[in-house]
Parts: C-alpha cells; sequence; structure tokens
C-alpha cells in the first residue's frame, strides 16, 4: 500500500499503521510516542503524543479525517496522505499534549532515576514549552513498594499503561492494574500486593518515565556514568539477551536492551535483570549502540551541578517542590 | 396538541402492568413483525422512518442496523443504553418508570430485525428502582410468552437481561458501556474495530438509546412511511424532551419534532413560560455537553429564521451561532443565571467523570475546573479567559472518546456567546454567589 508521510511516499504491506510507515522512512518524520510498545498488543492510543492530520483518508475516499488521529493505532489505506512535521495544527496539539503530560508533572529530573534515559524528558526538551501555564499543586502519591525489586512513584506515571500491558501478557495472575479514575487515576496492585512472577521486572523497562523503577539499582548512579554493553547468556526462563550498565568492572544494572525507538527488544525474565549481577555471569557482546535521540548522549547532563543550580532557578521561578529534598 | 407516540398512554392507571399495557395495544409490533415480516422487512421500515439515534449523536438508525456484521455461527447481540447519566437529561427513566414494557416490546421488535437471541439493558447504577421496575416487567413478559423460547409459536427465541452500571457517566459511552457489561473497568475502547463488527464479547453488536428502541414499537405498527410524515426534514417523528431549569412546568415532554423553540419555552402545553415572569436569558438545548446559546439565537437562528426543534435547525449556523438537539436535554436559564457558575458546575462533572485513559480529557478537565474555580473565589485575572479558550481548543478532537469534546465545547460556548461576564468577573465588576454551595458543602458534612 502506498502512503504518503510529510510529502515523502512509501511503500507498505496490508495491516501497517501510520507510526509503522512513518518510522520505516526515519526519525526525521516519526511521531513521537510515549504509550505505544512495539511488542505489546494492544498498546498506544492513550497519550496522544504520536498524533497526525490525515489530509487524504485514502485513493478511493479522499476526504480528509475530520480529526487528527493517533498515528500508532491507525492502519494505513491505499493512497493515504498524512502530515507530521509540516503541518502547524498537528505541531500546536503536540505541545498542548506535552504540555498536559507535563502538567502534573514533578519535573525534579535531577533527582530522578529516570534521568538521562527518560522518554518524558526527551519529549519536553524537543516538544515542550519553556515554562509552564500550570500554577496549581501536582499531583503527589507516596512511594509503594511492590515486591523485592520494584518501587511504583506514581508522582511520576503519565498513566501510559504499558506496565498494565505488561502484568496483563506476560504474567499469570495479574494484581496490577488501574484505581480510580480521571485524574485521580493510579497504577496500583491491590491493596499494595506484591507482584510475584518471573517477567515482572520488565515493567521497569516499559515505563516511560521513572514511575517505576528497579529497586536493586535506584540511586547508585546517574546512567549517564554507566556504560552500557550488550551480554548474553543461557537462559531457560527468557532469551538472555541483555543490557548491562556497568561502572569498571561492576555490574550496576541489567536491563532490557532498546531498539532505536526506546522499546524492549526482548523482554527479560527477573533472575537474569535482578540476581546476574557478575561479570562472570555474562558474555559480553560489546558496546551497545545508543539512539543519539536520548539525552544520555547529548551531553545535557555533563555538568550536573551547573544543571542542577539552573533548574532550582526554573522551579523556584514556576514554584515548584524543592529538588533537593531527596526522595 | 402534537401527537405521541411513545408516552400518549403514560397516564392510564398501571400501566406498568403487562395486563393493562396489553389491553392498550401492547406487544402489537411483537405479533406483527413476528407473523408477518421478515427481519429485512423490519429494518427497511426503520430505514424508512427516518429515525435517528435519540441518545446524542442522532445517527440514522436503519443504517446503523445494516451496518451489522452477520457472520455466519456467531451470535449477535442488542444492547440498550439506559446510562442516561448526561446532566440535563431524564427522559429515558421515565419512559421506564412508567412504561417499561413500551421498552421491552421494542427490545423484542428490534432484536428480531437483527437477529439477536440475548439482548441485554444496560441501567445506570442510581436508577436501581427504575432496574427493579424493568425486572419485575421482564419476568411478566417471560411468563406471558413474549420473552424465551419460540415466541408466539415462531422460531424466534429471545432472552432480555438487565444490568446495573456502577454509576459513571462514561459507561453510557457505547464502548466503555460493553467493557462494562463484559464486567472489566469502564474505559472507552479505542475504534475502528466499531460495536457494529466486534462489539459485545468481540460479537456484531448494535447499541441503540431506551428513546429509540421504545420508537420502533410505533415505526413498525404504522409503518415507517406513516412515521416520517410526523416532523420535519431528516428529523422524523416524535421526541421526548427532558425539560428543567427556570421554567414554569418542569418535566419529560413528547414533542413532534418541528415545533418552534419558543412555543415549547412559552406554551402551556409544555414548559410554560420562564418562572416568577423573568426573562430568558441562554438555553442548553440537548443536554450540559452542548453548546449553550444565548436567548435571542435560542429563538432566531442567526439566518432570522424561527428556531425549530430539529436536528437541523438547532445546529444551524454551526457552533458559532447554532448548538445540537443531542439527548433532548432542554436546560433554560432565566436572566438572574450566573453562566460561568453555571459552566463550573458542568466542568467539574467533567473532571469528575473523565476516564483518564487519554491525556488531553484526563489532565485538561481537572486544569478548566481549577481555573473556574478562580473566577467563583474572585481571584482569576483576565488572561484566564484566554488560557480557558486555549486548553478546551486543545482537548477538542484530540481524545479516545468524546467526553473530550463534551467538556470542552460548553467552555468554549460559554465563552463565545458570554465572555463579557468572564471579564466582569475578572475585573473585579461583579463577583459570583457562591453561598449555594456553601450550603450544600454544608449538607454534604452533616
Ligand atoms: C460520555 C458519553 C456518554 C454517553 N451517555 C449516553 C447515555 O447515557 N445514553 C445514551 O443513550 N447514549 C449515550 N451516549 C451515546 C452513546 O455512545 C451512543 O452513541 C448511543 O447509545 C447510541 O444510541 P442511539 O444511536 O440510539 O442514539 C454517550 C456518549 C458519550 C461519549
Ligand atoms: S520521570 Fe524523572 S527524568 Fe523523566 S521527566 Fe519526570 S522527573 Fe524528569
Ligand atoms: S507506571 Fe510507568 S509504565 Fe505504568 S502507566 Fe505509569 S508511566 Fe506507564
Ligand atoms: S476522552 Fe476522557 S473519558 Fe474519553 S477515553 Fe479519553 S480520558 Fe476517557
Ligand atoms: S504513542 Fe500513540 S497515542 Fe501514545
Amino acid at each position: 500500500m502506498k502512503v504518503t508521510i510529510d510529502g515523502i511516499e512509501i511503500d507498505v504491506p496490508k495491516g501497517t499503521t501510520i507510526l509503522q510507515a512513518a518510522r520505516m522512512i526515519g526519525p526525521d518524520v516519526a511521531p513521537p510516542t510515549m504509550c505505544y510498545h512495539s511488542k505489546l498488543k494492544t498498546s498506544g492510543g492513550y497519550c496522544r503524543t504520536c498524533i497526525v492530520k490525515v489530509t487524504q483518508g485514502s485513493a478511493a475516499n479522499p476526504t480528509p479525517m475530520p480529526k487528527p488521529v493517533a498515528s500508532c493505532r491507525t492502519e494505513v489505506m491505499e493512497g493515504m496522505v498524512v502530515e507530521n512535521t509540516i503541518n502547524a495544527d498537528v505541531l500546536e496539539a503536540r505541545k498542548g499534549v506535552v504540555e498536559f503530560l507535563l502538567m502534573n508533572h514533578p519535573l525534579d529530573c535531577p533527582v530522578c532515576d529516570q534521568a538521562g534515559e527518560c522518554d518524558l524528558q526527551n519529549l519536553g526538551y524537543s516538544h515542550g514549552a519553556a515554562t509552564t501555564r500550570y500554577e496549581f499543586p501536582r499531583r503527589e502519591f507516596e512511594r509503594i513498594d511492590i515486591g523485592k525489586y520494584v518501587q511504583l512513584h506514581m508522582t511520576r506515571c503519565i498513566m501510559c499503561f504499558r506496565c498494565v500491558k505488561v502484568a496483563e501478557q506476560l504474567t499469570d495472575n495479574r494484581v496490577h492494574g488501574v484505581m480510580h479514575r480521571g485524574d485521580a487515576a493510579e497504577i496500583s496492585t491491590y491493596i499494595e500486593n506484591v507482584i510475584e512472577n518471573e517477567m515482572s521486572g520488565n515493567v521497569i523497562d516499559v515505563c516511560p518515565v521513572g514511575a517505576l523503577t528497579d529497586k536493586t539499582f535506584r540511586f547508585k548512579s546517574r546512567v549517564w556514568f554507566t556504560k552500557p554493553v550488550d551480554a548474553n547468556c543461557d537462559c531457560k526462563k527468557c532469551a538472555g539477551k541483555v543490557r548491562l550498565w556497568m561502572k569498571g568492572d561492576e555490574v550496576l544494572r541489567v536491563t532490557a536492551r532498546k531498539d532505536q525507538w526506546g522499546e524492549a527488544v526482548d523482554f527479560i525474565c527477573n533472575e537474569c535483570r535482578f540476581e546476574k549481577k557478575k561479570t562472570s555471569d555474562w558474555k559480553i557482546e560489546g558496546p551497545s549502540h545508543i539512539a543519539r535521540t536520548s539525552v544520555i548522549s547529548q551531553n545535557h547532563y555533563e555538568h550536573l551541578n551547573e544543571l542542577k543550580l539552573q533548574v532550582m532557578k526554573q522551579q523556584k521561578a514556576l514554584g515548584f517542590m524543592d529538588i533537593n529534598k531527596r526522595p | 396538541m402534537g401527537r405521541k407516540l411513545l408516552i400518549h398512554n403514560d397516564h392510564i392507571p398501571n400501566i406498568h402492568t403487562l395486563a393493562v399495557y396489553r389491553a392498550n395495544g401492547g406487544y402489537a409490533s411483537v405479533e406483527k413483525a413476528l407473523k408477518t415480516m421478515q427481519p429485512d422487512q423490519v429494518t427497511d421500515e426503520v430505514k424508512k422512518s427516518g429515525l435517528r439515534g435519540r441518545g446524542g449523536a442522532g445517527f440514522p438508525t436503519g443504517m446503523k442496523w445494516s451496518f451489522l456484521a452477520k457472520p455466519e455461527g456467531v451470535p449477535r447481540y442488542l444492547v440498550c443504553n439506559a446510562d442516561e447519566s448526561e446532566p440535563g437529561t431524564f427522559k429515558d427513566r421515565y419512559l421506564m418508570e412508567k412504561i417499561p414494557h413500551a421498552l421491552i416490546e421494542g427490545m423484542i421488535t428490534s432484536s428480531f430485525a437483527l437477529g439477536a437471541k440475548t439482548s441485554y439493558i444496560y441501567i445506570r447504577g442510581e436508577y436501581f428502582y427504575v432496574a427493579r421496575i424493568v425486572e419485575a416487567a421482564i419476568a411478566e413478559a417471560y411468563a406471558a410468552g413474549w420473552l424465551g423460547k419460540n415466541i408466539l409459536g415462531t422460531d424466534f427465541s429471545h432472552d432480555c437481561y438487565v444490568q446495573v452500571g456502577g454509576g459513571a457517566y462514561i459507561c453510557g459511552e457505547e464502548t466503555a458501556l460493553l467493557e462494562s457489561l463484559e464486567g472489566k473497568r469502564g474505559n472507552p475502547r479505542i475504534k475502528p474495530p466499531f460495536p457494529a463488527v466486534a462489539g459485545l464479547w468481540g460479537c456484531p453488536t448494535v447499541v441503540n438509546n431506551v428513546e429509540t428502541i421504545a420508537a420502533v414499537v410505533p415505526i413498525v405498527n404504522m409503518g415507517g412511511e406513516e412515521y416520517a410524515k410526523i416532523g420535519v426534514g431528516k428529523s422524523t417523528g416524535t421526541k421526548l424532551i427532558s425539560a428543567s431549569g427556570h421554567i414554569n412546568k418542569p418535566g419529560v415532554y413528547e414533542i413532534e419534532l418541528g415545533i418552534t423553540v419558543e412555543d415549547f419555552i412559552y406554551s402551556d402545553e409544555y414548559c410554560g413560560g420562564i418562572r416568577n415572569g423573568k426573562k430568558l436569558k441562554a438555553i442548553v438545548a440537548g443536554g450540559s455537553s452542548v453548546p449553550i446559546l444565548p436567548a435571542a439565537l435560542a429563538i432566531t437562528t442567526a439566518k432570522g429564521e424561527p428556531r425549530l426543534m430539529t436536528y437541523e435547525s438547532l445546529s444551524d449556523g454551526g457552533f458559532l451561532t447554532g448548538t445540537m438537539l443531542g439527548s433532548g436535554g432542554f436546560i433554560a436559564m432565566d436572566e438572574d443565571t450566573s453562566i460561568v457558575k453555571n459552566l463550573f458546575t458542568f466542568s467539574r462533572f467533567y473532571h469528575h467523570e473523565s476516564c483518564g485513559q487519554c491525556s488531553p480529557c484526563r489532565e485538561g478537565t481537572g486544569w478548566m475546573e481549577k481555573i473556574l474555580q478562580k473566577f467563583l473565589n474572585g481571584t482569576a485575572n483576565e488572561s484566564d479567559v484566554d488560557l480557558l479558550w486555549d486548553i478546551q481548543s486543545k482537548i477538542e478532537g484530540k481524545t479516545i472518546c468524546p467526553l473530550g469534546e463534551a467538556a470542552a465545547w460548553p467552555v468554549a460556548a460559554a465563552i463565545r456567546h458570554f465572555k463579557h461576564e468572564f471579564i466582569e468577573i475578572a475585573q473585579k465588576k461583579k463577583f459570583v454567589d457562591i453561598s449555594h454551595y456553601d450550603r450544600l458543602n454544608k449538607l454534604v458534612k452533616a
């Protein structure tokens, strides 16, 4: 099927979504995403970051679609014409979505474990406004431990539902889901139940922000001080293809490998993730390739103290919480 | 007097019982359809009638039915949307409470047309006593053979069940309703697929409003063409209007589509004018989500024609000078009404009812309510009006389900037509009287 995105035509198989087609063309026209994950069924459609304008529905029915559509959940049609970066309305709408996502967010990146590998931080840099227009108190939650390895801090959650899909699709006996509704909705385990399942650690990798974090790694090091290397092992429970985050010879953290779009390539089991922290547990393949769009590789954090000062100034101006208050 | 087809018998004692309902011509449409018609012929009559969905969107019912996928060996379902939670709308409750068999008769006849062996009536949680009435009527219908196996000795069998919701507005959105009916969280689904292809338990499903289904009864009895003679243009038949606000006679009225708005507000047959001799300030014609209209535009369109109670006339002028018939929740406001305070009430509702799946609605509805709260507190600035406008524009059209629009439209329309009221408050020339909320809060705490 032929589809044109931002003036570039591409031939894709039936059933391809606009997002997948745009990614095939390349990162310049691919819309940003927060809730879609290629390895999770029925993911996407929630955050609305990836919305695009369909100016021609198909060759057979050329009328434009009346509303912007979520590119991650809309399949292409023969002769469809899509506008993303060249459409001012789309960019304006996306700015709105980013503002909504950041509105109730603490934005205390300097003390957040996710900083440096956070999709929201990246999105904020590329599409956000410099200041916020939201003047009211932000949502805050207590941290909760969901099991031995995973901590949940809802304050940072953007309700992308990816962790819920992991719980649904990779684990049995799901105890993890959404409670309440609207802006009171929260990800939770029923009455702080613990998640005890071999694959449960994957919720950390799919979480685009610092809401679900690895308790065995929390605050051991900023990610940009660790070196990612790809490694593997013979594992009976998963493919054993992982990424090690090393400091010298020490393995500080184990995660799934992520593709160019920040989405896990193979999900890994808890034993690989949390228990194998010695170099001798692994066959090292070599340094990982990290997407250039990531904050890690853009050196935004080279001078941490300088940045902390800047952020503090900005937060003070906006009336945010004190970033020196350790979480 | 206008013709009535749905609630013409509401004054008859015990019309809620099968015996009285039957004695007054009830279940004739089932007899006619099952004994003398093919299912497709029933659908054809509905098509000819021009009936449009009474739940809010006004989608042609016959067309919706003909979209229903009919794969071999897969069950099909009819689901009745009785979640009626839109502020200002209470007509379905009236119909179900007074004449429950009218709905059940419609369910049987419609299910026959659609080839549905099972149907569900999804009733909002707060209507539990209505659910009891409908359940009692269903039991009577089973006992008399109108439901169950081989109805009237034909090979059509049908089961009808009542499901009571948890009391969430969002469960009125058809796909959220289906999720809830399946026992899940009432989150709207991402479409496509539409229910006509993959609805309840993944099977082809038609979701229709209570009034839509009840209207099938007179359509089959009198024939689609006869029905279509009532009304104006593409607004055929009769419509139940829930009338509330500052009128002399609030209540549920059945009107022939096509009477003028002026007639509806001022005639003794309907609302009987504005109470206490006050002047009309504005109307909300179709439930809280449709744009508010100032009195002048409510009575006369921008073209200078009298405004009619029809889908077309009410939307004449688009959102700039028009509105929508919606669900027929008609709210009249007198000259003393604060549009800003009224908007706050609506916005608080949408904030409370957002399911939270998509970012613009989840975050934007709360933000708008908080800004409107500033107007009530007397702390708003003029720039807050522009901010409100910008927020609503960033919600509208960017969400999974139309609740986003339902939250955005009232804000846009209030600013479009009554911006001066917001500005006056921001400039501290006027204040909103919120003593009413204080009294309410005390009541809640007590
Ligand atoms: C937030 C929301 C709430 C709704 N609530 C109701 C409702 O309470 N009753 C209803 O009939 N339709 C409601 N609708 C419309 C339904 O989604 C659907 O369009 C309707 O049931 C179709 O029936 P109809 O074609 O007979 O009008 C609602 C829609 C939305 C978006
Ligand atoms: S999750 Fe953490 S790193 Fe990401 S934007 Fe929020 S505070 Fe910053
Ligand atoms: S906890 Fe993380 S993965 Fe789960 S919904 Fe929130 S942001 Fe998404
Ligand atoms: S628009 Fe609102 S109610 Fe509808 S799916 Fe999105 S968050 Fe839920
Ligand atoms: S990535 Fe498409 S809606 Fe979130």
